[in-house]
């Protein structure tokens, strides 16, 4: 089980979190023309690295707060964390 | 009785207090602080099992958790439990034990017949041997390995036991209490560290307690006891017997199993049987010592072959002679401890020492002692069927190829040690790499993955001064890193004896013309000629290997089998062990009860109830309750005889005749507040909500970002900035993480906070022709008609000096308002309905009842918004806006969406007016047709209707829209049934939806 530190609580154990994929993922702005293609990409398409990805966690049993956390999905280390507002270079 | 293989003056037992036991019927005794193998051997019981595959004898081979053979199945207190080590049960009062896998009884078993059918049994004699008749599979072939395969029978019962967990942190987390353990625990404790310590077995110190070495000035075993009784003083530490740690999962978190009451003759009342822990630590000490290997010769799985260390824990520990006349056979130094170890015991052991001339201190003893030693000898193959009656010994050539002048000698017992494994699972789950090293033939861990460090012969060091020397160190360095304090002891002096280099020889060749099945996996029967027989068939990974022949997949997880295994591919493949590899350490390390896994979450603790306040007005008044989602919500109120049929159609009746009151507390309810609330709302919901006034609930609809429906709901505009949204009470908690993610991670610009108020509010819904009535009797201060609070209106007002909120909406279809007050008050406002409601002939509906008024009204609920549905198919196209952008529209473009043809909600009435439709049932044209039968669509919801007095359903169907007055059939071939239908409009009660504006 992961040990997720999160940035509004601090460690807590990974039941208390709940996944929201990854989080470069950037939805197409409201009343923009899409492409089928594009919109396609968006809903569907995830890309599953092996490695370091940045994804979403949801601190649902805890502060409720989405979170960013750069995990590699090889070996699951967490290298880092960082509120939703956060920039974060990948 | 006598027990003739106990001795008198050696033993860790208490020989004060007899234990009297059952095995297979009959009666023994052993004494406390005996396992259940040392009392069996004691009273000369050797034969406990019969092999899996050839059911081929089967007695004891180790003394603790690497135990292939002595698989029993346990009864203690009215339960039973299969797959229990002997080796491992502590024996109590009353214990009751049989042997498994054989039939009509261990002495005589039908089953040993395929030993002699073996060569019908090869590696992969499942694949090939149940191939064809393909039709013989389900039949003969699956029925007979399901009653074959197994080590006893599971309780069909349920467990009376309880099983506990528990959650623990800790800067250093010990596995195992032997030499290295205890010295790391001792020195990180005494820097101040927070520890514990985990020992699988009753008895701390582990190879102390059999091992003849001095530290300081006591012995090993003194040594230990006195750190163990130090360390259980001590504030900062936790010290753990019979508590096996068994995984090692990801950022240091580890699980153990506590066995709190398997050795006792029942739990008392509040006492789990088992704890599971789940521990973090900060840092892990590995210390799980190492597990002695045999060597391969013929017939090697007669019972009376044991492990050379065990036959001396047997004796050093229990005070159990494992036989009287026996054969020690090894290829290293330790073996002599048990050696001496019988002749101390004055017994006289023959010694074959596979090593041609090998000179240490021990064997110079052993020498001294009179003890007779054979250098350059082997056991060529054990004899004997239910127990070692002699064996065939031999001297063997240098090149340890050729056998030369074999003969027979007496014996009872062959006690054998071909070098030492360490133990390296909880590393290797870690994830650390392992190295081989060729001067113990054997691996162990490499570099460490997580925040871990293996120490003592679990690393493969063998001598108890390096062992102690290093734990000192190791347990204050990481103990110093954790707690910055600087209290550092020394390593006590060790008086051990020095050992001469182990041989390098596992496996006894054939003798010619003997073809002696010679085992390396005990429990799996796997023999070197399978292992032989996989590579001459092409496998050549040591993953296929195993998978195909069965090697180490047994309960002991190939503990002492794996090694050999390797051993006997690389020789074949010439290949060196480590280019063969090992095959995945997975947890657990020891076979786990399930009781353990589930801990208390069982049964109804499973997952939380949750009650509304009025629950017990409920109970009290006869309801009988239904789980929805976590919540019990009454499902009906009986009166009399009724059954849910009668009941639900009498309240449903009562709602469209006269007024009838639900509780709808369960209904998810979350708080919007903040300046954007509305343009929010608007890019959630699919309808429009920019206009909405304060004081009006708006029915919304909210999609998925692929457009399919996700949820319902009314929503009221409480003051200008604040908004209560309700949901279903199924999606609550999704919807709310749903508009979370929207509103922190998509538009953090917008000033919005949402939080569950669910539990804030009771509510309770008002529903029927007389509602208005009793509303306006229960709040007189206010305006309650039509025009002050019009359909979709809200008011706040007094309820007997309780503050509450009106909501004019309506799931039944009927003139309904919902009263919603703080949750406190609930059923304040409940029992005031109730008595007010007399008048009007008022009375309490179920969610029978509930399903039945929406069903009949075409109103759509969870049954049709599945997660398959889009808009059009659940009639809710009317609410898409074709102005605005919201979440999910741009997938309502899709080409399929969007199909003259698509599936679309009716109503269904069987032609009969008689016949109720299963929910699930299948529409179809033809139900005579050939199979498959095209399905249009699916009945998702079935009731009585109460105002046409005939059973209707809804359905999504393909071209629903155009399907509204055929006839189909309604197919359930779970249920047997055909029913002729006719499609109707869904709507089937007041179609233009006057009631709710009346």
């Amino acid at each position: 089980m992961l040990y997720i530190k999160c940035p509004y609580c601090g460690y807590r154990s990974q039941n208390e979190f709940a996944y929201g994929g990854d989080a470069t993922v950037k939805r197409p702005e409201l009343n923009k023309e899409v492409t089928d293609k594009e919109w396609d990409n968006f809903v569907y398409l995830r890309k599953s690295p092996r490695g370091k990805h940045l994804e979403l966690w949801h601190h649902v049993s805890g502060c409720r707060q989405w979170i960013k956390v750069l995990r590699d999905t090889n070996t699951h280390e967490i290298f880092n964390t960082y509120k939703s507002e956060d920039k974060v270079e990948t | 009785m006598t027990q003739s293989f106990r001795l008198d003056n050696t033993g860790l037992i208490n020989k004060n207090k007899k234990i009297s036991f059952k095995f297979n019927g009959k009666n023994y005794f052993g004494y406390e602080g005996d396992t259940l193998a040392s009392a069996l051997i004691a009273n000369g019981v050797h034969l406990v099992g019969r092999s899996f595959k050839y059911h081929r004898p089967r007695g004891f081979f180790g003394a603790g958790v690497d135990e292939p053979y002595a698989i029993v199945q346990l009864s203690r207190n009215g339960e039973t439990d299969p797959n229990v080590r002997a080796t491992e049960q502590e024996l109590f009062e009353g214990l009751e034990a049989k042997s498994v896998n054989c039939w009509p009884s261990v002495n005589f078993d039908i089953g040993a017949i395929n030993n002699f059918l073996n060569i019908f049994f090869p590696a992969g004699f499942y694949y090939k041997t149940f191939m064809w008749p393909k039709s013989f599979w389900y039949k003969i072939y699956e029925p007979f390995i399901r009653k074959a395969a197994g080590f006893g029978s599971a309780s069909t019962k349920h467990d009376k036991e309880k099983y506990e967990h528990k959650y623990e942190y800790c800067d250093l987390l010990i596995a195992g209490s032997g030499p290295s353990g205890l010295a790391s625990a001792y020195a990180a404790a005494k820097n101040g560290a927070r520890v514990i310590l985990a020992e699988d077995k009753p008895r701390y110190g582990g190879s102390l307690l059999t091992s003849d070495v001095s530290i300081g000035n006591q012995s090993g075993k003194d040594w230990a006891d006195n750190i163990i009784t130090e360390l259980k003083g001590m504030e900062n530490v936790i010290v753990k017997n019979r508590s096996q740690i068994f995984g090692y999962y990801d950022h240091n978190m580890l699980v153990m199993s506590e066995r709190i009451t398997d050795h006792l003759p029942k739990s008392d009342k509040h006492t789990p049987k088992q704890r599971m822990w789940y521990i973090r630590a900060k840092q892990v000490v590995i210390s799980s010592g190492s597990i002695e290997r045999p060597i391969v010769f013929g017939n090697n799985d007669t019972p009376g072959v044991v492990l050379a260390s065990a036959a001396k824990e047997y004796m050093k520990v229990y005070g159990v002679l494992v036989g009287k006349k026996p054969v020690i056979f090894t290829n290293n130094d330790s073996a002599y401890e048990t050696a001496i170890e019988f002749k101390k015991n004055n017994i006289n052991p023959v010694v074959l020492d596979s090593r041609k001339n090998p000179q240490s201190e021990i064997i110079k003893e052993a020498l001294s002692l009179g003890i007779e030693i054979k250098f350059s000898h082997v056991v060529v193959a054990a004899k004997g069927y239910k127990k070692v009656k002699s064996c065939d010994i031999a001297m063997i050539s240098d090149n340890k190829e050729n056998l030369i002048d074999i003969s027979n000698i007496k014996c009872d017992c062959i006690c054998v040690s071909g070098f030492w494994t360490p133990t390296i699972h909880l590393a290797s789950q870690s994830g650390s790499k392992t190295k081989f090293i060729e001067d113990i033939d054997a691996f162990v861990p490499d570099k460490s993955k997580q925040k871990e460090i293996t120490l003592g012969s679990a690393n493969g060091v063998f001598t108890l001064d390096e062992t102690l020397k290093t734990s000192f160190q190791k347990g204050y360095e990481l103990s110093k890193e954790i707690t910055n304090q600087d209290n550092k002891l020394q390593s006590p002096q060790v008086s051990e004896k020095q050992q001469s280099k182990h041989d390098k020889f596992w496996c006894v060749p054939l003798p010619n013309g003997k073809n002696y099945k010679r085992f390396l996996d005990f429990q799996n029967d796997v023999a070197v000629s399978d292992i032989e027989l996989a590579l001459r068939e092409g496998y050549r990974s040591i993953e296929h290997v195993k998978r195909y022949t069965t090697l180490g997949m047994a309960t002991d997880q190939g503990k002492t089998s794996n090694l050999n295994g390797l051993q006997l591919v690389s020789n074949i493949e010439n290949k060196v062990v480590p280019a063969v590899g090992h095959t995945t350490f997975r947890p657990p390390y020891t076979p786990v009860t399930i009781g353990a896994i589930v801990g208390r979450e069982i049964g109804k603790h499973s997952k939380p109830t949750r009650k509304s306040p009025m629950h017990s007005w409920h109970e009290k008044n006869n309801a009988v309750f239904v789980d929805a989602g976590v919540w019990l919500r009454p499902r009906y109120y009986k009166k009399g005889n009724e059954g849910l049929f009668e009941a639900s159609k009498r309240e449903a009746e009562n709602v469209r005749k006269n007024v009838g009151v639900c509780d709808v507390t369960t209904l998810g309810k979350i708080d919007v507040k903040g300046k954007d609330s509305a343009e929010f709302l608007n890019r959630v919901y699919t309808n429009a909500w920019l206009k909405l006034p304060v004081g009006k609930a708006r029915y919304g609809v909210m999609l998925r970002e692929d457009g399919v429906v996700m949820d319902d709901g009314t929503t009221t505009r409480i003051s200008e900035n604040h908004y209560h949204m309700t949901t279903t009470t199924a999606q609550a908690a999704n919807v709310l993480s749903h508009l979370e993610y929207y509103l922190q991670i998509v538009w953090p610009e917008l000033d919005v906070n949402v939080v569950s108020s669910t539990e804030q509010w009771a509510g309770a819904a008002i529903a029927g022709p007389k509602s208005r009535d009793l509303l306006q009797k229960i709040f007189p201060d206010i305006d309650v008609s039509n025009d002050a609070l019009p359909f979709m209106g809200f008011l706040e007002a007094n309820l007997f000096g309780v503050k509450a909120r009106i909501f004019r909406i309506s799931f039944s279809g009927e003139l309904a308002y919902e009263v919603n007050v703080e949750s406190d008050n609930g059923n304040f406002m409940w029992e005031k309905i109730i008595e007010n409601g007399k008048d009007f002939n008022l009375q309490p509906y179920g969610t029978e009842a509930l399903s039945t008024l929406r069903i009949e009204m075409g109103h759509v609920a969870g049954s049709e918004l599945d997660g398959r549905t889009i808009p059009y198919d659940t009639g809710l196209d009317g609410l898409v806006s074709k102005k605005k952008d919201f979440i999910g529209k741009r997938s309502l473009l899709r080409k399929a969406f969007n199909e003259t043809d698509r599936q679309r909600i009716v109503g269904v009435v069987p032609l009969d007016k008689k016949t109720s439709i299963p929910e699930g049932s299948h529409l179809v044209n033809d139900p005579k047709a050939k199979m498959p039968i095209l399905k249009l669509g699916h009945i998702s919801a079935s009731c009585w209707s109460v105002e046409h007095n005939n059973p209707f359903s809804l359905a999504i169907l393909k071209d629903g829209k155009n399907m509204i007055g055929s006839k189909l059939y309604a197919m359930s071939p779970l249920k047997n049934k055909t029913i002729p239908v006719e499609i109707v409009s869904s709507h089937y009660v007041d179609p233009k939806g006057e009631r709710v504006r009346s």
